[in-house]
């Protein structure tokens, strides 16, 4: 078991492109630890980059207690599992869960044994003697996970693991995955683009974005009090609303007239005139065709259907917001009424460099 | 609409008739092209058995005379064993060094890579070719080893051996590198990866790879011809061109029944090689 502990970790790629830009992050000893971001923000560069398996350009990479920056992969007591499993085709399921064992000349009974005992504590029972191919995703999934498991490793690493499955079966290895790690309270750091996998399994999450870290925090952190409008918009099942405004007699103005209370602890860090950024989550706002105090008059345009809620976009003064409303409540597009904002839940963040104020 | 029922019919079974008669011709064609190109077959499996074979395809006066007549030569038995040893020679050099350079070549950078592989693709035509005969001869010679094994399996291996590499490199760019990065986190080295991984993997092109590389220098005259002087050195190919009757002429019983032998060993070893190993390719399960 051990933390992972990165100091200004820099992993550049021959032309010059930064796959990672001099992150600092500190992965605490059992954590289960995911990286978020967009395609192409450097996540599985920085993966494969506490694997061993891309050379670090500078910084500084710290597993348990022993600098490993310069180590070889298999001498850092990581196991991975790779976004297409990478199972050996022509192994069958007991010789790739136990291929870890082989390399380190374990006798055939013994490995054997071993891959019996990994493979039924996940579900694997009477598919060991399977080849890869026989196998369903699901089932291969749990193939790779077993391997990587196998030799007790100090840090797994999991790079997008569920996004070969149908979202029905990626819903299961999620909860799978939860009580695997709990069980083994195996360092996890866990690869995914997907922010309501993120939010659902990991204890803390990396927000990444073209290299470099935007926010390190648990789910309720990023989620709540996000450092950036960037990390504001990712995170959500449906994105925060942000508005462009300035600060006009302690309160917010959108527009011509529209305005709005400064969300609380903010009045001291913001002056007259200051471009901001208005964020509130759709869930936050609340429609209403009666007005009252807080209210700002808007139209619907769109109605979308959720299931149990409905997501209606109503436009406040040329700008788009989105509402969640309950079922049996929906308005009709071109229906004109007003949203409340629930004022403790909305964010200001400056303009000009995205953060947070307050 | 009825009138253009009818005509819709009449053009239908014309285009019919029309297709029905082109695929008759078409077969036809084929059936002649393929007896032509059975008749020699025909030969070879016939005139061994004959007792006075000639160049034209007769019923046999069935005879085994001709075998008995081939086991008395002295260097014939012995020329089938020599070609096997430099077949399977050029096979293990051929294999061993084209996976290993083209694993390297997969998996490393290197600047015009693909140039080099293209180029050294077009000289080896030159190696193993007429034109190259005097040099190579000469460079032979040189390093004094003329009328030895060692000469003859070094320009064989030279000449085959980029081909080989083109092939394999192709081979191996399609294993996925996920293969070996999961392989290189559990501690394998380099070595242990191409044992483990790479090569099984690539089984069906390494087979595919020694089947070829035997059959080119069964069937290869030139170089054995050249680079070998003692008659019990020769291999079966070069061998053959010496069976002549006292008077001259191509001695037609013993070349059809050597002819018959020399063929067999590549079938079998085809046979063999392809029920062990098969000319499958297993590939990556998803990505
Ligand atoms: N071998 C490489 N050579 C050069 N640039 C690379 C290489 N691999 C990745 N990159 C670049 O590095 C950046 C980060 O890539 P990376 O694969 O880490 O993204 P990612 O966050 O994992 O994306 P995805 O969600 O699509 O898998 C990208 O801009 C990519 O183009
Ligand atoms: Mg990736």
């Amino acid at each position: 078991m051990a933390g992972i502990n990165a100091t200004r970790l820099v992993k550049e790629y021959p032309g010059g492109v930064r796959g990672v830009d001099e992150v600092d992050v500190e992965i605490i000893d059992g954590e289960f630890f995911a990286l978020l971001g967009p395609s192409g923000c450097g996540k599985t560069t920085l993966l494969r980059s506490i694997a061993g398996l891309e050379a670090i350009s500078s910084g500084q990479l710290i597993i348990g207690d022993r600098d490993v920056t310069d180590a070889e992969p298999g001498a850092r007591g990581v196991a991975m599992v790779f976004q297409d499993y990478a199972l050996f085709p022509h192994m069958d399921v007991a010789d790739n869960i136990a291929y870890p064992l082989r390399i380190k000349r374990v006798k055939r009974d013994e490995r054997r044994a071993t891959a019996e005992r990994v493979g039924d504590g996940l579900s694997l029972q009477g598919l060991i003697e399977r080849r890869p191919g026989q196998l369903s995703g699901g089932q291969q999934q749990r193939v790779a996970l077993a391997r990587a498991v196998a030799t007790r490793p100090d840090v797994l690493l999991l790079d997008e693991p569920l996004s070969n499955l149908d979202a029905r079966l990626r819903l299961e290895a999620r909860t799978f995955l939860k009580e695997l790690q709990r069980d083994l309270g195996v360092t996890t750091v866990f690869v995914t683009h997907d922010q309501a996998e993120a939010l659902a399994l990991a204890d803390r999450i990396a927000v990444m974005k073209a290299g470099k870290l935007q926010q390190i925090g648990t789910p309720r952190e990023v989620f709540q009090r996000p450092n950036n409008t960037f990390v504001a918009g990712f995170i959500g099942s449906n994105p925060m609303n942000l508005v462009p405004a300035t600060v006009s007699a302690g309160s917010i103005a959108i527009g011509d007239g529209v305005s709005t209370a400064l969300p609380p602890g903010t009045e001291d860090h913001v002056r007259e005139g200051q471009a901001v950024v208005w964020g509130v989550r759709p869930e936050y706002l609340r429609w209403t065709t009666t007005e009252e105090p807080g209210a700002i008059a808007a139209e619907v345009s769109v109605v979308e259907n959720l299931g149990a809620s409905v997501l209606i976009a109503v436009n406040v003064d040329g700008h788009k917001l989105q509402v969640v409303v309950p079922e049996d409540h929906e308005p009709a597009p071109g229906d004109r009424g007003f949203v409340v904002p629930t004022g403790s839940k909305t964010l200001l963040f400056d303009a000009e460099s995205t953060e947070r104020i307050g | 609409m009825t009138a253009t029922t009818a005509t819709v019919r009449k053009v239908a079974a014309n285009t019919s008739v029309r297709h029905y008669l082109a695929r008759v011709a078409f077969g036809l064609v084929l059936t002649i092209v393929g007896l032509l190109f059975a008749l020699p077959l025909v030969w070879l499996v016939l005139a061994p058995f004959d007792a006075t074979p000639s160049l034209s395809l007769q019923w046999p006066d069935w005879t085994l005379d001709n075998f008995a007549r081939l086991f008395q030569n002295p260097y014939a038995m012995r020329s089938i064993g020599n070609s096997l040893l430099l077949g399977i020679g050029t096979m293990i050099i051929v294999v061993v060094l084209g996976a290993l350079a083209a694993y390297a070549m997969s998996r490393i950078r290197i600047p015009g890579r693909d140039g080099i592989l293209y180029g050294l693709l077009l000289l080896s035509s030159i190696v193993t070719g007429t034109a190259a005969m005097v040099p190579t001869f000469q460079i032979i010679t040189s390093l004094g080893l003329i009328n030895t094994y060692t000469g003859v399996l070094l320009v064989l291996a030279g000449g085959i051996l980029p081909t080989v590499i083109f092939i394999l490199k192709d081979f191996m760019d399609s294993i996925p590198k996920s293969y070996e990065e999961s392989a290189r986190l559990y501690g394998a080295g380099p070595f242990r990866i191409l044992r483990d991984v790479v090569v099984p993997i690539a089984r069906p092109g390494l087979a595919f790879i020694a089947i070829w590389t035997i059959v080119q220098v069964w069937g290869n005259f030139l170089v054995p011809f050249i680079l070998l002087r003692s008659p019990d050195l020769q291999p079966a190919a070069v061998l053959m061109y010496t069976f002549y009757t006292e008077s001259g002429q191509a001695d037609l019983r013993l070349i059809s029944a050597f002819a018959l032998l020399f063929s067999a060993p590549v079938l079998i070893i085809y046979f063999v090689v392809n029920r062990r190993y098969g000319f499958r390719f297993h590939g990556g399960i998803k990505s």
